[in-house]
């Protein structure tokens, strides 16, 4: 889960990291107040969870509190990359005499963590890792011992940070640890981490993401989902412990095994070159792993979710029986409809049933044999797909 | 041969007596696995029946290792509780330690990987992996082991179902392993790590790689194959359609920015004369060729 600027911030403070006062608002008028009881010149930054918010025009700077409302009023609001803002960052305007970036992040590739840091900060790190290469210092972290303040001197030193700072971004790297693992982070980044000019050195901007998976460590973590942002199937599907994800096309997915699914996407995606709906091709409509199991209500509930998409006109269940065989999934389906059918909820769309696997003859005879309505079996899941995506462009 | 498994390999269960453990033990037993024991704790001394063959229950790896001799260990136990169940194993020597878990902390997995590194004798297959098979030899996890027979082509996947899946096109080719490496961000066993031993297997002629979007595991991949891999291999990767900043499914599944991309990572294979599919079906007959130009 990734957090917004200012819910990285409460965390950073939580934990020792310096940042500058700051406090949200979601009306022009909590703007203003904010920036009085901060006083001075503040800056009103956008929360959103998108890079590029300065181009946007979603940080501005302000001189009053009046200004600020203002250029509150100005940035709620905006449209920033399809996110929407609808809360802004009132924090205290600092000047800056030097940027520098640093980060810890999972290191996939090695199974350990990375410590980045450089002294040439401000600039998108991607951009600078790829310039400049030798600017960036990278130090792998042994997860067992993690940071301890040599640790963090050894990052600092390798990044070539002056004298005059070294110890205040020692410090920082130590409280930016604590961060990484008594959050259970796996993304801590300041960018920019700054000096002022009267030699402090403090995190200007930062991003965290959280480890969804470590949730049950952190019960206060759900508070910083931001359900208003969230697309409301996909809400109604965690609600039913469904794994769902919203996508933009026409052909409803279900489909047993997080890797099968995502195939199975692309599989229609291709076969949906040759069909049109509204003059694109046709392509799928979600994402959606039901689990091994493939029970009746874990069925229904999730044509359910597929079936009250508007932009769903056809389905495909891809089902491989390999720990669940094929004839419980195919009990399953017709169990699926008979729920549905007692909610009353119609199946009002075609639906095209590939079963293969352990006992795929058998799966195939029941489905055959209950007759069920706007179904119909392929064998393949190529054909299976192309025949799913005919459907969608036909109807 | 085969990798990682052999007939005489002995499996223990940490997480025996849950469900999820109680009813794939007896998946494991019933496709001839040897299961010496299970572990759990507090429940030392207690035994378990399946259909007729009862299996000891042990209140820790160590005893059941003693006890037993046991080499490969099958983790069930809940995400909270799986870091300490895999520092006991590699505590206890076990050779092997296959974890199944889905839903583990990252932070978890990253210290007992560390653990199972500096121990030196403990390789971790997983986690949220189904384990391996090596067909009618020996079955470590969850795949099925009715859909194929054994062979000669070596299977590496991410994904468990895809797995299944290839095994059951090819099943009139048949396997002499199939690793199924799990769909974490971190993973004890690589894509490169499966490579090397079936390039060293003299039982395995050929080699099926499944890959999926997130990380650049695969991207690796394909150049441990172009610099080491003398067998021809076969790639499939899945999620061209993955949206960017969604994870699908696999926690370790997701796009980020212009990194780990399904695109990149066919090319990547592609670079490295790894023949991609465009889906399982025609990676399989990928396969399939060059199994019967043999």
């Amino acid at each position: 889960m990734d957090l917004m600027e200012y819910q990285a911030k409460e965390l950073f403070a939580a934990h020792g990291v310096p940042v500058l006062r700051g406090e949200v608002a979601d009306t022009a008028a909590d703007a203003r107040g904010a920036a009085e009881r901060i006083g001075g010149p503040v800056v009103v930054k956008a929360q959103v969870k998108t890079g590029g918010r300065g181009k946007a025009g979603g940080v501005k700077l302000a001189g009053s509190p009046e200004e600020a409302a203002e250029k509150a009023e100005a940035i709620l609001g905006l449209d920033i990359k399809g996110h929407v803002v609808r809360r802004v960052l009132v924090t205290q305007a600092s000047d800056i005499e030097q940027e520098f970036y640093v980060s810890y992040l999972l290191d996939r590739a090695n199974r350990t963590y990375l410590a980045m840091a450089s002294v040439e900060g401000g600039m998108e790190i991607e951009q600078l890792a790829v310039e400049r290469p030798e600017a960036l210092a990278r130090v792998s972290i042994d997860a067992i011992t993690g940071v301890d303040a040599a640790k963090a001197a050894e990052i600092a030193d390798a990044a070539g940070f002056a004298p005059d700072v070294r110890d205040q971004v020692v410090d920082v790297l130590v409280a930016m640890w604590e961060v990484f693992t008594a959050e259970d982070a796996t993304l801590v980044e300041v960018n920019p981490l700054v000096k002022t000019p009267d030699g402090k050195v403090v995190a200007l901007d930062g991003k965290v993401s959280l480890d969804e998976n470590a949730g049950f460590r952190h019960p206060g973590h759900a508070a910083f989902e931001d359900s208003s942002a969230a697309d409301p199937l996909e809400t109604r599907a965690r609600e039913k412990d469904l794994n769902y994800v919203k996508l933009d096309g026409e052909v409803g997915i279900i489909g047993n095994g997080a890797g099968l699914v995502m195939s199975t996407l692309d599989v229609v995606a291709y076969a949906g070159e040759d069909f049109a709906v509204d003059g694109h091709s046709v392509k799928p409509a979600n994402f959606l792993d039901i689990g091994g199991g493939a029970s009746a209500e874990v069925m229904a509930n999730g044509l359910e979710i597929i079936l009250s998409d508007p932009a769903v006109r056809s389905v495909f269940v891809n089902v491989f029986g390999g720990i669940t065989a094929c004839d419980e999934v195919a009990n399953g389906i017709v169990q699926a409809f008979a729920l549905l059918d007692s909610r009353g909820d119609e199946i009002t769309h075609p639906l095209v049933v590939r079963l293969d696997g352990n006992n795929a003859e058998l799966g195939r005879r029941i489905l055959h044999d209950a007759a069920l309505p706007h179904l119909e079996q392929v064998d393949t899941m190529d054909g299976a797909a192309r025949r799913v995506a005919e459907l969608a462009a036909a109807k | 041969m085969s990798i990682f498994l052999t007939e005489s390999s002995k499996i223990i269960v940490q997480g025996m007596t849950g469900s999820e453990g109680r009813r794939h033990t007896q998946r494991m037993l019933r496709s001839g696995t040897a299961v010496v024991g299970g572990v759990t704790p507090g429940k030392g001394g207690q035994a378990v029946d399946f259909e007729g063959t009862t299996v000891p229950v042990f209140g820790s790896v160590k005893e059941v290792v003693d006890a037993t001799g046991a080499d490969v260990s099958v983790v069930f136990v809940p995400p909270r509780f799986a870091k300490a169940a895999v520092v006991e194993a590699v505590d206890a020597g076990v050779p092997l330690v296959v974890v199944i878990t889905e839903g583990i902390p990252v932070h978890d997995t990253a210290e007992f990987f560390q653990y199972a590194e500096n121990s030196g004798t403990t390789r971790i297959i997983g986690p949220n992996c189904p384990g391996l098979i090596s067909p009618g030899r020996s079955n470590a996890g969850i795949i099925p082991a009715d859909i194929t027979k054994p062979g000669r082509i070596g299977l590496v996947s991410k994904s468990g179902t895809l797995t299944y899946q290839m095994m059951y096109e090819l099943r009139d080719i048949g396997f002499s392993t199939a690793v199924g490496i799990g769909g974490d961000p971190v993973i004890g066993t690589t894509h490169i790590d499966a490579l090397a031993a079936f390039e060293a297997d003299a039982e395995t002629d050929a080699i099926v790689m499944i890959g999926e979007i997130g990380g650049d595991a695969e991207e690796r991949a394909a150049d441990y194959v172009k610099a080491k891999v003398t067998k021809p291999v076969v790639g499939y990767v899945a999620g061209f359609t993955a949206p960017e900043g969604k994870t699908m499914g696999h926690a370790g599944a997701i796009v980020s920015g212009s990194s780990g991309t399904a695109a990149a990572k066919q090319e990547a294979l592609e670079a490295a004369d790894v023949r991609v599919g465009k889906t399982p079906s025609a990676t399989a007959q990928l396969m399939r060729e060059i199994m019967q130009a043999r």
